[in-house]
């Protein structure tokens, strides 16, 4: 049972980096690997912009997908999404806010904003929750967070001073990778790594919940530590990923239970799949929509959901057969 | 002071007193019984021992040391809760999930031969390992609730805590999960049950513990609790005791006391 996730992983990491150096080539312009590192305007398009969006992509995708399968495991509820605790969307409400009043102008200042508006969340949510480390109480309390926020966002949209900044609001709100650069690979790599970090910590006690909150407390889980490091942990994660590209749905839903049959099911073994199933993933849409001949580009956030659409309609049909 | 001993504890929930003053004790290497009607505590009072819950007074301590103050890992390692009602959340094979009960005696960094050998042998004892790569949640509830005893004694537990631990099984399973609390008695381990099997209870306890509303009404062995008088005052039932041709109890409830 051991030896599959590790080969799982090996086989994962290699398809992620033969994807990556692949999107190096693939764009509106075609780049060979010999141009790569040729000194020229090719190589600046690769050097420049495409590896650090390939890398803005990965990380993206990773933290969604090891916060999707952590939040699935902490939640025993394998429809739970990173974006049902509310931290995704205040860190959006954090971004729209730096966009709102056009604090944009800085490369860093949107990510800082919408780092913040993470943080913020994670607070409120701590908070809200309190510490009894209850589900339920820790679901109703993202479901409240993330209408709360989802709502301001609106109100910012619809109170923007110009059409333009409301467009750039919604436009922003829809995800891409576009234009990223190595700054937000800078901000969003140590966020993220400590996030991961923090959930691959909590693996041990996700496994027991396996059996119920009863009996992982019986085994040593202290389900208030617990809550912590799911909060910090999703938090960094989704933070990090929504400051660097908007919101991108479905990754976080949608990798874990590719990934879930493939380890046997068992929650923590699913956590690193899932994040690197997740970066294959991100950086994979990420190619399509920008070779795909339209003449602006596709959102990211948008692709992922035309495509996370269809899968869970799929689900649902082998749920029906099941249930039948 | 050696064992799990719990002194005193009173605990009210939402205005009800669920326990009342209750005091005991779980000596190690021998099986204890803990009877009652439902509601009258018995879930509640485990609950305790096994640190879930706080109590409103009193306190439970575990070889002379407060229970709520060993670090719950350690707790973990020593005492063994299979709680009644069964959550299998994921779909995971029968080993993994008996390989759950080496959790607290392993690193973060993956089981160890001992811990496999442990696992091997609960799952050998509750007659498991002929299913140990099914898929837990599509076995019967009889099978499930062999597994989950499996996890608990893969910890190899100093005390086991077993909340109605025959209720799903058939009979001939019923005598094989006594078995595996006898020898996990005779391996040394303290054993609590909760059981609402008159027969069995007599069959294995080596003391019992009667509970009532909240309170503890009769302890002690079995010959000074198990009789018509206690019996009747704690389900409010008459009850046929006799024995069988090698001299062992068979105790059934006949019918309701007005």
């Amino acid at each position: 049972m051991d030896g599959i996730p590790v080969r799982l992983n090996f086989g994962l990491l290699a398809a992620l980096l033969v994807v990556m150096l692949a999107s190096l080539m693939a764009g509106r312009t075609w780049v060979p690997f010999g141009h790569w590192l040729s000194g020229d305007l090719q190589s600046l398009i690769v050097m420049e912009l495409r590896l650090p969006r390939a890398c803005v992509g990965a990380i993206v995708g990773a933290s969604l997908g090891m916060a999707g399968a952590a939040m699935q495991g902490y939640l025993r509820n394998p429809l739970a999404d990173p974006g049902l605790f509310g931290v995704s969307s205040s860190a959006a409400l954090g971004a729209v806010v730096s966009l709102y009043f056009g604090f944009a102008i800085s490369a860093w200042l949107l990510p800082v904003f919408a780092l913040t508006g993470a943080g913020l969340g994670m607070a409120a949510l701590a908070i809200l929750a309190g510490r009894s480390g209850s589900l339920i109480l820790f679901t109703l309390s993202g479901v409240i967070l993330s209408s709360l926020t989802g709502a301001l966002t609106s109100l910012l949209i619809s109170l923007a001073p110009t059409p333009f900044a409301s467009s750039e609001i919604v436009t922003w709100l829809m995800g891409a990778l576009m234009d990223r650069s190595w700054d937000d690979v800078r901000i969003a790599l140590p966020v993220s790594v400590v996030g991961m970090g923090a959930l691959l910590w909590a693996a041990r006690s996700l496994d027991a919940l396996t059996l119920g909150d009863a009996v992982a407390r019986s085994m040593g889980v202290d389900m208030g530590r617990l809550q912590w490091l799911i909060v910090i942990g999703v938090g960094l994660t989704v933070g990090s990923s929504v400051a660097v590209a908007g919101i991108i749905g479905f990754i976080g839903l949608v990798v874990p239970h590719l990934m879930r049959p493939l380890v046997g099911h068992e929650p923590s073994a699913l956590l690193i799949p899932s994040a690197l199933a997740g970066a294959l993933l991100v950086v994979l849409a990420d190619c399509l929509v920008r070779i795909l001949p339209f003449t602006s580009e596709v959102r990211l956030g948008i692709a992922m959901a035309c495509l996370g659409a269809p899968f869970f309609m799929m689900l649902l049909f082998k749920m029906r057969r099941e249930v039948a | 002071m050696m064992g799990l001993r719990f002194d005193h504890l009173s605990l009210a929930l939402r205005g009800r007193q669920v326990l009342r003053d209750v005091s005991g004790h779980f000596p190690p290497a021998s099986v204890t019984v803990i009877l009652g009607a439902n509601g009258a505590g018995k879930s509640t009072l485990l609950a305790c021992l096994a640190a879930l819950r706080t109590t409103d007074s009193g306190e439970v301590t575990l070889d002379g040391k407060p229970l709520l103050a060993i670090p719950p890992m350690e707790r973990a390692r020593q005492i063994g809760l299979l709680p009644q009602q069964a959550d299998i959340h994921w779909d995971i094979n029968v080993r993994a999930l008996v390989a759950l009960g080496r959790l607290p005696h392993h690193g973060r960094w993956g089981r160890r031969a001992a811990d496999e050998a442990a696992i091997d042998e609960a799952m050998a004892q509750t007659d498991c390992a002929r299913f140990a790569q099914r898929k837990a949640q599509r076995l019967s509830g009889g099978e499930q609730a062999r597994v989950l005893l499996a996890r608990v004694l893969a910890g190899k537990p100093d005390w086991v805590l077993a909340d109605e631990p025959l209720a799903n099984l058939d009979p001939a399973h019923q005598l094989d999960a006594m078995a595996c609390f006898r020898a996990a008695a005779s391996a040394g381990a303290g054993v609590a049950l909760v059981l609402h099997d008159l027969t069995q209870a007599a069959r294995i306890a080596d003391h019992l513990i009667v509970m009532k509303e909240g309170g503890i009404i009769a302890s002690g062995p079995k010959a000074q609790v198990l009789t018509p008088a206690v019996l009747e005052a704690a389900y409010g039932v008459r009850v046929y005791i006799g024995q069988d041709e090698t001299g062992a109890p068979v105790i059934a409830p006949v019918s309701r006391v007005a």
